[in-house]
């Protein structure tokens, strides 16, 4: 376990360098002159000399590198030029709508997901087992920009039961500021009407975005719930006489359910690169709608910054998650 | 789901075929049943369709797909309009008709580049091994160390929106997982006899990679290639969805369901059928992949 952590946290470093430089690389690859964005368009090339001298823009690259090493050693990610803040600051100020968008997805593929493969996995091809074949071969193509507008169209459209985007009514004020987390916020500080109306604006985005993981969730928990019922020991537990919700309850799901966990694990990545669309579609005020934002501002710093932050948290995240199959399956060893 | 596909090709790499399959008659009579099935049917079907749509759209669409027609702006779907039309009174079916070519050509072009770049870093890796095979994963490592979209977002945006600029962010991004899947193969099969004769003989590393190590190891690389037809698609939509793939005013399938959106609760049509034909086109290619998978992977799991 010890040589297990110490090799993953190596390669945490590992992750930091090498998406920086990548980024860096990346970030270089832009056509248009940084110097002449910064200065505009009518700018004599005595002030281009002077703005690229102050930026540091006329060293040699690996210099420019170590500098913007340095600096997000130190956490200073920058300045963006669209909000005109430090990039840092705004990454904290959009980040936990992102991780509560993200939660209520996770939530409600396992609440929803679960419980539809379990039930498929005991009914073999009746028809609520097709049903959720055919869920789950459409969840893999449906593109969720697409659904999030459709879902828009008709519970708020048609039916007006949902609003349609944001995180909380305009005229509403947020609850004070604790976590950035508004689920959380509201409770402690105990605002109900704000609480109320975060779960009325989170429902539709946080479905969409569930909705690729809801139906991998479906199949594999039927899989794996096929594949343990077929098992000695729950035919044992069956002959002497325990009863069959039992035996599912305490003897199957329980086992069944860690290729779920799994695959949860897996889809972090999956459910963040769909939070940038899903938060696009719904004016959601996370990160990815601050990246795409500071991309149509060629906020170029703004978004190299935030890609190597996402990618240190996901990796981050990653190692949380074999951590915790280590605990949960004492069978897996990974050193 | 890149991810999970990945695991699940790895696990069809062991051979699952007994004797009696391997036989010419039993193995035409599991093709024909294969390729009988309904689900197959429609897949073939729908992929000459798309073809056709691809190589054809221009001719076959009934109006230019970039005819304006301002006195027809938001017409609702009718025999005039089978898909209505948009702001500028633009027939959406014909747009959508002509979308095809993008859409296809990208997942063509995308899994072109993955595989070819997966090929050479992969087998690279495991053919040299040692200090090469560990510089050359770490670097596919750090690839993947970016959640699929975000990655690609940061190179579109540098590169500037356009096609081409979409394409090289996708297959950028898509590359590792074919690198990682060939080292493994190439790994798998380089201290076979026969590669070990080869060599003996004289091959060349190029000529025993190729036709002795490659040429045994490739179906589950085919596989991941089909399976992934229907990803690549939605992702470069969502990405022109974002404005960073097809340029603002393209008839690109993503782009439309953008430039729909803002007027999408007065006029449902302008997103619907954009974002539908990219739901089916992906759909039949999923389809497609399984049947493949059928075909190439005897005796592996279906995939949903």
């Amino acid at each position: 376990m010890t040589t297990f952590l110490a090799r993953r946290l190596g390669f945490l470093v590992l992750v930091v360098l090498g998406v920086s430089i990548l980024t860096f690389v990346v970030s270089h690859l832009v056509p248009a002159d940084p110097a002449a964005l910064i200065a505009g368009k009518n700018a004599s090339p005595a002030t281009l000399a002077i703005i690229r001298h102050r930026y540091g823009l006329d060293k040699p690259l690996p210099l420019q590198y170590l500098s913007y090493m340095g600096g997000l050693l130190h956490g200073d990610l920058g300045l963006s030029s669209y909000s005109r803040r430090p990039i840092l600051d705004d990454f904290l100020d959009y980040f936990p709508a992102t991780i509560e968008l993200t939660f209520y997805a996770l939530l409600i593929s396992v609440v929803i997901g679960v419980p539809l493969g379990v039930y498929s996995g005991l009914s073999r091809g009746g028809p609520l087992d097709h049903a959720s074949r055919i869920f789950s071969i459409a969840g893999s193509a449906l593109p969720i920009f697409w659904l999030g507008l459709l879902l828009q169209l008709v519970f708020y459209g048609r039916l007006g039961w949902l609003p349609e985007l944001g995180r909380l009514d305009t005229f509403m004020a947020a609850p004070r500021h604790i976590t950035g987390i508004y689920t959380i916020d509201s409770l402690l500080s105990l605002n109900l009407q704000a609480l109320g109306n975060t779960l009325k604006h989170v429902l539709l985005p946080a479905f969409t975005l569930a909705f690729a993981t809801l139906s991998l969730v479906v199949r594999v928990t039927r899989a794996s719930m096929v594949d343990v019922l077929a098992q000695d020991y729950i035919r044992t537990a069956r002959a002497k006489g325990v009863d069959r919700f039992s035996v599912v309850m305490r003897h199957a799901l329980r086992n069944a359910l860690i290729p779920t966990i799994t695959l949860l694990g897996l889809q972090v990545g999956n459910l963040l690169s769909g939070a940038f669309l899903v938060e696009i579609v719904f004016s959601w005020p996370g990160i990815g709608f601050y990246s795409v934002n500071t991309i149509q501002n060629a906020d170029y710093q703004a978004i190299m910054s935030i890609t190597v932050l996402i990618a240190v948290i996901y990796t981050f995240v990653n190692l949380l998650v074999d951590i915790l199959y280590i605990k949960l399956d004492p069978r897996i060893n990974y050193a | 789901m890149r991810d999970v596909t990945l695991i699940e090709t790895e696990l069809l790499a062991a051979p699952a075929a007994d004797a009696e399959s391997l036989l010419p008659s039993a193995r035409r009579k599991r093709l024909l049943h294969i390729l009988r099935r309904p689900s197959s049917i429609i897949a073939m079907l729908g992929v000459l369709l798309l073809i056709a749509l691809a190589l054809f759209g221009t001719a076959i669409a009934p109006y230019s797909p970039g005819a304006l027609d301002l006195a027809n702006q938001f017409s609702g779907p009718g025999a005039q309009h089978l898909f209505g039309t948009d702001d500028l009174g633009r027939d959406i079916f014909s747009r959508v008709i002509v979308g095809t070519q993008y859409s296809l050509m990208a997942v063509v072009i995308v899994l072109s580049i993955a595989l070819v770049v997966g090929i050479i870093v992969g087998a690279s890796a495991g053919y040299i091994g040692g200090l090469t095979d560990e510089v050359l994963m770490r670097v596919t490592d750090i690839f993947l160390a970016f959640p699929g979209i975000v990655l690609a977002l940061a190179i579109a945006a540098a590169l500037g929106p356009s096609i081409t600029n979409g394409v090289i962010a996708i297959a950028a991004i898509w590359w590792p997982t074919y690198a990682r899947l060939v080292r493994g193969q190439v790994l798998a099969l380089k201290n076979n006899d026969y590669v070990d004769a080869a060599r003996s003989l004289g091959s060349s590393n190029v000529r025993i990679i190729v036709s002795h190590i490659l040429r045994n190891g490739i179906a589950p690389v085919l596989v991941q290639l089909t399976l992934d037809m229907g990803n690549v698609l939605v992702t470069f939509a969502g990405l022109s969805y974002l404005g960073l793939g097809a340029p603002v005013g393209t008839a690109e399938w993503g782009a439309m369901v953008n430039a729909g959106q803002t007027n999408i609760l007065t006029n449902w049509w302008l997103s619907t059928f954009p974002g539908l034909a990219i739901f089916l086109t992906a759909l039949d290619l999923n389809l497609l992949g399984d049947m493949f998978q059928d075909i190439l992977a005897p005796g592996a799991a279906r995939r949903i």
